[in-house]
């Protein structure tokens, strides 16, 4: 609906107004965590965003630098996008491999990708059940979540772990898939279409709903790319940027999947309404990849290339992925001669899309600026690190 | 002497029916949750599916300590929820449980009970005030806005049945409906009256802030609103207030639209034990409606409540009065 036009201080007849601060989180339901905003807000309507972030630093690339090797850097990595930690793991030790020169086999490559595809819908179910939580319709996070469970059940029986795996190893992986996993996939696979056009249904195609976020939040297709944004906030603002198929790593160019953008279909490009959007078409194209690498997966030994050793040679490398939440890049440094990273340097894709929120909620509501955030989709782990 | 006891009797009845009715809509409220989220709520605490459960909620917290916040008006703190629960049992006085049973038959109960419920706005701001807290506050005059506002296109279609029926006494209304099922005011003016029900219904969710309309206690943007600083049994009182506001709309609605405590057989089952039984299950009835909508919608944003209150709902019910009216002179 309308936007609003910003005065900081307005004057009507005698009756002066005047800004006030407000102060939202670290502690508030609908933050994602803790991040703080400090909101100068005229009325309801918002004047200026401060985030203010750093209560979840944990000092991720010092730790990278201390441990014995580069292997022990792999849980950490998964702390970092703890509802996307599969997808860490991936970038960082293609990052390594890159830095080795090291090849893997095929069915480890395979299972890198139905792993961080299944990493990438469980991970979208999270964002689009949260962002109807944080407008007001609470049944939706709870279907996402019953649908999300069945992922994590996939990853419990491949690796034990249901949140934060350490299942990509240098080289190879933890362990190989169980006998059971193919039946628990097809099932999966099988039900999950019906199970997202429900919460098409319920959420996605509904009037207030579509009121909340149609016009609101707009991302314009060059401030994003000045910002730096990635991931579904920037397709949503209709630039078709993935980097599965402009950089295809893994065998992602084996595969036949679309890359959905943003079209306005409710209101203009890049709105909160196209962001989510995105997202929920990416689930059905990852739904695709999954279906085509499970058919093409070629036996092998899942550990025969893990080397005993990780020492690259001195060097630095570079590699970039794509999480659900948008570009995620690590990089190394190699002094050469020690077991342990000189220097690792991450790019969060949520610190980036973070970065963005002041400019694109200026002139809303409070109840907007809920929106956009959760439009965002950002995770502080990964802000913060 | 006697008088006085059969007052004192005839306002301890609602109040009983009010504490009761709370606790075993807090258990439908989870229940029907928990359903429609497809999981089961409560199911190895409270007996048989939890069904003690909401006494062990009562019970904690009227254990919890009161929390004054440093800063607040320690009056005003302390009044407000006593007086968004007074209203909305005061309102329970005219209030026709059965033919034979009415605290107070007054012969503009629909009138008082519309008055007496705008009490709950002051409460409701004293409560924001008092808290010295900036999201309480922002709750509080979203509140306040939404009430004022959707009083109108309540008050208005209340006016429609009233011109329909002739009658501003809520005993009268429901004597009227008397005949079954065809007899109910839904029915009458067809389709005037449906619409003017829709309306009612409508805006009475937004005055009892509950989906899509709770935005004055929206929880994803406003903590929870003005009674965000509550504890203890003063917390509980808001919440007692607004589970009894519930159904006191949807006894509304089923006095107004569905016949009240009139049988929905004509003269069969019509006795005035049934009646409770009828006003009751029907005015359950829009509580449950109620719930689901709760569970099932997003929540407008304040504009847009306005936008629908003021530019939708009240020039429909102003359209429907004239309507009405017409078609009741003409006849």
């Amino acid at each position: 609906m309308a936007t609003f036009e910003i005065t900081t201080r307005s004057v009507r007849g005698d009756l002066k107004t005047d800004t006030m601060i407000l102060n939202m989180g670290p502690q508030h339901p609908s933050t994602h965590g803790v991040l703080r905003l400090e909101l100068v807000v005229d009325g309801e309507i918002i004047v200026d965003v401060i985030p203010h972030i750093g209560y979840l630093h944990r000092c991720f690339e010092k730790h990278a630098e201390q441990m014995t090797n580069y292997q022990q850097v792999i849980p950490y990595v998964d702390r970092m996008d703890y509802v996307a930690a599969m997808g860490n793991e991936l970038a960082y030790v293609l990052a390594v491999e890159k830095l080795m020169g090291l090849e893997v086999p095929e069915r480890v490559q395979y299972i890198r990708v139905i792993m961080a595809e299944l990493q990438r819908i469980a991970s979208h179910l999270l964002a689009v059940g949260t962002y109807g939580l944080d407008l007001g319709a609470f049944t939706p996070f709870l279907w996402c979540f019953r649908e999300r469970e069945k992922i994590l059940d996939l990853f419990e029986i491949t690796c034990g772990a249901r949140l934060l795996y350490n299942y990509i190893w240098v080289g190879g992986l933890s362990h190989d898939l169980p006998s059971e996993f193919g039946k628990k996939l097809k099932d999966f696979l099988k039900t999950f279409p019906k199970a997202l056009k429900e919460i098409n249904d319920l959420l996605t195609f509904n009037k207030i709903f579509i009121d909340r976020t149609a016009n609101i939040g707009v991302l314009p297709p060059d401030v994003a790319i000045n910002y730096g944004c990635s991931g579904p906030m920037l397709r949503g603002s209709g630039v078709k940027f993935d980097l599965r198929k402009n950089e295809p790593y893994l065998v992602y160019d084996r595969f036949e999947f679309d890359v959905p953008v943003g079209e306005g279909k409710m209101g203009t490009v890049g709105d909160c309404w196209d962001r989510y959007y995105v997202r929920v078409r990416e689930m059905e194209e990852s739904l695709k990849i999954i279906e085509q690498a499970w058919e093409q997966l070629p036996p092998g030994d899942v550990h025969s290339a893990i080397p005993k050793k990780v020492r690259p040679p001195q060097g630095e490398v570079y590699f970039r992925t794509e999480n659900p939440r948008g570009e995620i890049g690590f990089y190394i440094i190699s002094d050469g001669h020690s077991a342990s990273p000189f220097r690792v340097k991450a790019r969060a894709p949520s610190f980036v899309n973070l970065s963005v929120l002041p400019e694109i909620s200026r002139g809303y509501m409070i109840a907007d600026l809920v929106a956009i955030l959760g439009s965002v989709d950002i995770v502080l782990g990964e802000v913060d690190r | 002497m006697p008088e006085i006891f059969n007052m004192l009797i005839a306002s301890f009845i609602p109040l009983l029916f009010i504490l009761i009715y709370a606790v075993v809509i807090l258990w439908v409220e989870i229940k029907v949750a928990s359903h429609v989220q497809d999981r089961l709520g409560y199911m190895y605490t409270g007996g048989f599916h939890g069904i003690a459960q909401p006494i062990a909620d009562l019970l904690k917290l009227l254990t919890k300590e009161h929390i004054t916040p440093a800063n607040s008006d320690k009056i005003f703190f302390t009044l407000a929820p006593v007086l968004v629960f007074a209203s909305s049992y005061a309102a329970y006085a005219a209030l026709p449980f059965t033919s034979t049973f009415i605290a107070a038959n007054l012969n503009v109960g629909i009138f008082y009970i519309i008055a007496i419920t705008s009490f709950v706005v002051i409460g409701i701001l004293m409560a924001g005030w008092s808290s010295n807290n900036k999201y309480s506050l922002l709750g509080a005059m979203r509140s306040v806005a939404q009430i004022v506002s959707y009083e109108i296109p309540t008050v208005l279609s209340i006016l429609t049945v009233v011109v329909a029926v002739g009658t501003l006494n809520l005993q009268e209304i429901c004597e009227i409906q008397k005949g079954g099922i065809s007899s109910w005011n839904i029915f009458k003016y067809p389709p005037f009256m449906l619409i003017t029900f829709l309306i009612y219904f409508t805006a009475s969710l937004a005055e009892v802030n509950r989906t899509p309309f709770d935005i004055p206690e929206a929880e994803s943007e406003l903590v929870a609103g003005y009674h965000t600083e509550y504890t203890g049994m003063k917390f509980a009182m808001f919440y007692l207030a607004e589970y009894a506001n519930m159904f006191l709309v949807s006894g509304i609605a089923a006095i107004l639209f569905f016949g009240g405590w009139s049988s929905p057989f004509g003269k069969f089952l019509s006795s005035p034990g049934w009646g409770v039984f009828w006003f009751v299950s029907k005015g359950l009835f829009f509580v449950f409606l109620q719930i689901m909508l709760r569970w099932t919608l997003p929540r407008l944003r304040v504009d847009q409540l306005m936008y629908v209150s003021w530019k939708v709902l009240t020039p429909i019910s102003f359209v429907n009065l004239m309507m009405v009216g017409l078609w009741a002179i003409l006849k």
